[in-house]
């Protein structure tokens, strides 16, 4: 039996992609793909998680090069919900870790730019800060019409997140109550 | 979900109306498979004919908006035919319970309409008490006035001539349906009901669910294996936000948020759930250590018994004050907020009326916008029609890690809540939500500990020490969740163990017992199933306590047997005095005939077949949708549901029965993207798939039209326009309504103006701002519109 290398498995599929068979090429596959699978994560850690989409919530097994990059995942035949399959999402989730699109920087837009400028987290952060005590202290009501005490801040709503985790969900929770708001809302609602 | 997704092969018969699991839920679909192999009937009732569909053993089709008509001949049937389980209904529902006199219905109205507030004045349908304040029940079922009486009196006038007139879904189906699903009232046999957003976006949609409540409780179907009214939720950890409070009406695990009216914690505490019923558990009699422990949790040592634990620090709204989703957005728009934090979401695509969402953000000072890839909301000052050097608005976008760069847990629609380990860094200065929000409210806090400001006590005292070596460490927030002795600094071993004197911590009631001495619950990958239901208790944690089917201890009879003895979720161990199987809803022995009853989240502690907590009705009523294609409601002279909000003026308009718009319209997804695309518009294996916005039509309507499979499509309402492509099919079909062929058009509403470039905008700037006047959820499901060749 001819031994393949990843190379020769390549030129196949892109005799493929050119119109000829596989069986026209009157050979056995088997080992072609018992290669493939095997080079997909050769060396590589994998990581139990969770899909990120719909609330079937079916693990997923990430693996990663000895870098620490991403280069597969797919479903967990261990997870008594999906039984190792997943969607055409869940398949894909890969592309979300490996992106060119994916945000890199932390962005800002100025009043009235027309475009984005990098900055850092220091500056973003201390500057988010400052204008959420700015506008918390303009619009804190202590007392209500009727004189009850309320400490509310009115000047500040939210929205988010079910894409984050229960962990998140609960600081963040706290963290905008504390700042007083009252106005918090997320895709639950929707 | 009372049940969970494994649980569906449990069922004899599967309803899925108001959802499309297959394309929706695509992998649960094995469970579904897994139950008709066993000669399980699966039932798809739908507007469109989906991949669902054509999975289905029985396939019908109903016109959107019309599932309470559908649901209350089902009713009907059940109740004329005898179908129901009358122990069941009897012991474990409120069918037995007197109503006072004052209780009324007439020409879709209940007793107690006020027009000018269009609200309800619910103390009209209370219950007939003794003098202990007991509800008086009639065991027998006959009392003119027992709500048993009152449902069929309501019911029957939903006749199949009616039901299908309204729907459109012609009587031999309705029949069909009505008996497949009615034959589950026995004990053997489990039906049960699937839905989604099909259901909660109409303006009548908590009274859509109601409504199959009250089927599935006339069927004895709560509680059960296989059984169960379960909400396929929409987003991963979309249950575990809701549990968590990111809502405005509750603070974590469903307390009402505090309002101007509950001054101090024993005001709060003075509005604690009661009974008079020695036989209610009353479970929620439990708050106020719930409350005082959350409060722990926030506050820490500065929460005192002298300051009642910083419950002055937790803000109140306003005592009818709701400020819900469009509600925000409303205000947002007229001018009310300087300030606003879109932290993982897309509202300028997600949200009903998205015009006038993306209009109100040019009315801010500055947006915080926190996501994976750049969106439709972050980047909303340069979308269509804007002109960026007009809007003042400053704007952050911050860059997160995907869900596979942190470690945390989500919890499924099952409950289930289930860790995810990290697996790789994200990229470049991305952060986890988590850290940038952690590190956010420290730069807060030393900004009022510097400058001081207004009423800084509760930032200042705010509990915010879950950090090693100068980072965020995720274990201690789920630690702080689950609970501490706070005498010994011991984790929790669950809620039972709270306390109200300032004793314990406890972040959130429902999932302690989540993170215990004994070690992460969420981590565990343990597979047994000693119950061969499927309920893996060993496999992550689930809540409450670990149960996987809520209320089980109504699958039992009074002496604590199994009423399905070969799907038994609990018995009772009469000699060792104990419960095997699932946790049961509490650990007390058998009901019997002085012991706890089975409902124990339920002051009266049975199940509400009749349910007077709801601001439009105790029973479902049909309505039609705000915007609909008929004059006249057939069953009353209410055309819409009388307590709607109705939002005018400005970008908010309605139009109903109007030529310019003929055409039923509703939203939907589809299997290859996730909710505004936010995430998927950008994984090119995905765009390939599904490249850009659609419209289904008939092939009926598309040759009125004269429009052809593929053409440029305009869709028009009167608040905005999409363009997309056709899709003529014939998985949609005109229906006949009161006599007249009403027309259905359908469109995802996944994408954005963003990205891919020619992927089109988004769905919702057709939808209006309309909401369910219990949940404000928006009408998205039913709308009139217009569609035409561009």
């Amino acid at each position: 039996m001819k031994a393949f290398n990843r190379r020769d498995f390549l030129k196949v599929s892109g005799v493929t992609v050119a119109g000829l068979t596989l069986s026209q090429l009157g050979f056995d596959l088997t080992p072609v793909q018992a290669y493939a699978a095997e080079l997909r994560t050769k060396g590589a850690k994998e990581t139990p998680t969770i899909c990120c989409y719909c609330s079937v919530s079916c693990g997923i097994l990430v693996s990663t090069d000895k870098k620490g990059k991403v280069i597969n995942s797919e479903g967990d035949p261990d997870h008594p919900i999906s039984e190792g399959a997943l969607c055409a999402k869940g398949a894909s989730s890969y592309q979300i870790a490996v992106n060119d699109a994916r945000l890199r920087k932390v962005r800002y837009r100025a009043p009235n730019s027309t475009q984005w400028k990098e900055v850092s987290w220091d500056w973003a952060l201390d500057k988010i800060a400052a204008n959420i005590k700015k506008s918390r202290d303009k619009s804190f009501v202590v007392k209500n019409n009727d004189g009850k005490v309320v400490n509310r801040t009115d000047g500040i709503a939210s929205v988010g997140s079910a894409a984050m985790d229960n962990e998140e969900c609960w600081l963040y929770q706290t963290f905008l109550r504390s700042l007083g708001l009252v106005y918090i809302e997320h895709q639950a609602r929707i | 979900m009372t049940n969970h997704y494994i649980d569906f092969r449990n069922a004899d018969v599967i309803l899925n109306m108001g959802g499309n699991v297959a394309e929706n839920h695509p992998v649960s679909f094995k469970w579904i498979e897994a139950a008709c192999e066993k000669g399980a009937t699966f039932i798809h009732v739908d507007p469109r004919f989906t991949r669902t569909s054509a999975k289905a053993d029985i396939y019908v089709r109903l016109r959107s908006g019309t599932d309470i008509a559908f649901l209350g001949g089902m009713i009907k049937y059940i109740l004329d035919n005898g179908l129901y389980d009358e122990f069941y209904v009897k012991n474990y529902t409120n069918a037995t319970f007197i109503l006072s006199d004052q209780y009324a219905f007439d020409d879709g109205l209940f007793a107690g309409y006020d027009p000018t507030k269009r609200s309800y004045d619910k103390s009209k349908w209370a219950y007939e008490k003794d003098e202990k304040g007991i509800p008086k029940r009639d065991m027998s079922l006959k009392h003119p006035r027992c709500v048993f009486q009152l449902i069929k009196k309501h019911y029957d006038r939903y006749t199949l001539q009616k039901v299908t007139t309204i729907t459109g879904t012609p009587e031999d189906d309705l029949v069909k349906v009505y008996k497949t699903y009615g034959s589950t009232g026995r004990p053997d046999k489990a039906g049960t009901e699937l839905y989604a957003m099909g259901w909660t976006q109409h303006t009548v949609g908590t009274q859509n669910i109601r409504a199959m409540c009250i089927i599935q409780l006339l069927l004895g179907n709560m509680g059960i294996a296989g059984g169960g009214v379960n909400a396929l939720r929409g987003e991963s950890n979309v249950q575990g936000s809701t549990d968590h409070a990111l809502l405005f009406h509750i603070i974590p695990a469903y307390l009402p948020t505090p309002r101007a009216k509950l001054q101090t914690l024993a005001d709060y505490n003075a509005t604690t759930p009661k009974t008079n019923d020695p036989r209610s558990a009353n479970w929620w009699q439990n708050r106020p250590k719930y409350l005082v422990s959350l409060l722990k949790s926030m506050f820490g040592e500065k929460a005192t018994k002298d300051n009642d634990f910083g419950y002055s620090w937790l803000p109140k709204l306003e005592d009818t004050q709701n400020a819900s989703w469009l509600n925000l957005f409303d205000e947002m728009y007229k001018g009310k907020f300087t300030g606003f934090l879109a932290w993982g979401m897309n509202p300028a695509c997600s949200s009903a009326n998205a015009g006038k969402v993306r209009e109100a953000m040019t009315k801010l000072d500055w947006m915080v916008n926190v996501n994976v890839f750049d969106s439709e909301t972050g980047s909303f000052w340069k979308g269509p029609g804007m002109d960026p050097k007009k809007i003042k608005t400053e704007v952050f976008q911050l860059p997160c890690a995907a869900f596979m760069e942190k470690e945390g847990s989500i919890s499924n629609s099952g409950r289930w809540m289930q860790w995810r380990w990290k697996a790789a860094n994200p990229p470049g200065d991305a952060m986890p939500d988590g850290e940038i929000m952690y590190d956010l409210m420290k730069k807060v806090k030393a900004l009022y500990k510097k400058e001081k400001g207004a009423f800084p006590d509760p930032i200042l005292n705010l509990k915010w020490d879950y950090e090693t070596r100068g980072k965020l460490d995720i274990h201690a927030v789920a630690k702080e969740i689950n609970g501490y002795d706070l005498t010994t600094g011991k984790l929790v071993a669950n809620f039972t163990k709270l306390k109200d004197d300032g004793t314990t911590s406890c972040g959130n009631w429902l999932y302690s017992g989540s993170y215990t001495e004994d070690g992460n619950m969420a981590a565990r990958r343990k597979k047994t199933d000693p119950t061969g239901l499927g309920l893996f208790p060993e496999w992550s944690w689930c809540w409450p306590v670990n149960r996987r089917i809520i209320y089980n201890r109504a699958s039992v009879d009074l002496e604590g047997k199994p009423r399905n003895p070969a799907k038994a979720v609990i018995k009772w161990d009469a000699e060792a005095k104990k419960w095997v199987g699932d946790v049961p809803d509490g650990g007390w022995p058998p009901m019997g005939n002085d012991g706890f009853y089975p409902f124990i989240m339920k002051p009266d502690g049975v199940a509400s077949v009749f349910g007077p907590g709801l601001a439009d009705g105790p029973f479902p009523e049909h309505y039609e949708p705000l915007e609909c294609p008929i004059e006249k409601n057939i069953m009353s002279s209410q055309r819409i549901n009388p307590v709607i909000k109705i939002f005018e003026g400005g970008p908010d308009s309605f139009a109903t029965c109007d030529p310019r718009y003929p055409f039923v319209c509703t939203t939907y997804r589809v299997t290859e993207h996730w909710q505004t695309g936010v995430l998927t518009r950008w994984l090119p294996w995905l765009v390939e798939a599904e490249p850009q916005v659609f419209c289904e039509m008939s092939q009926e309507l598309a040759k009125l039209r004269g429009i052809g499979n593929g053409d440029k499509v305009l869709v028009e309402t009167s608040r905005g326009k999409v363009e997309a492509t056709a899709i003529v099919t014939l998985r949609l079909k005109p229906f006949v309504v009161a006599g007249q062929t009403v027309h259905l058009i359908g469109l995802p509403y996944h994408y954005g103006w963003l990205h891919p470039k020619d992927g089109g905008d988004s769905a919702n700037l057709l939808t209006p701002t309309i909401g369910d006047p219990n949940t404000m959820i928006p009408e998205s499901k039913a709308f009139m519109a217009n569609v035409k060749k561009v």
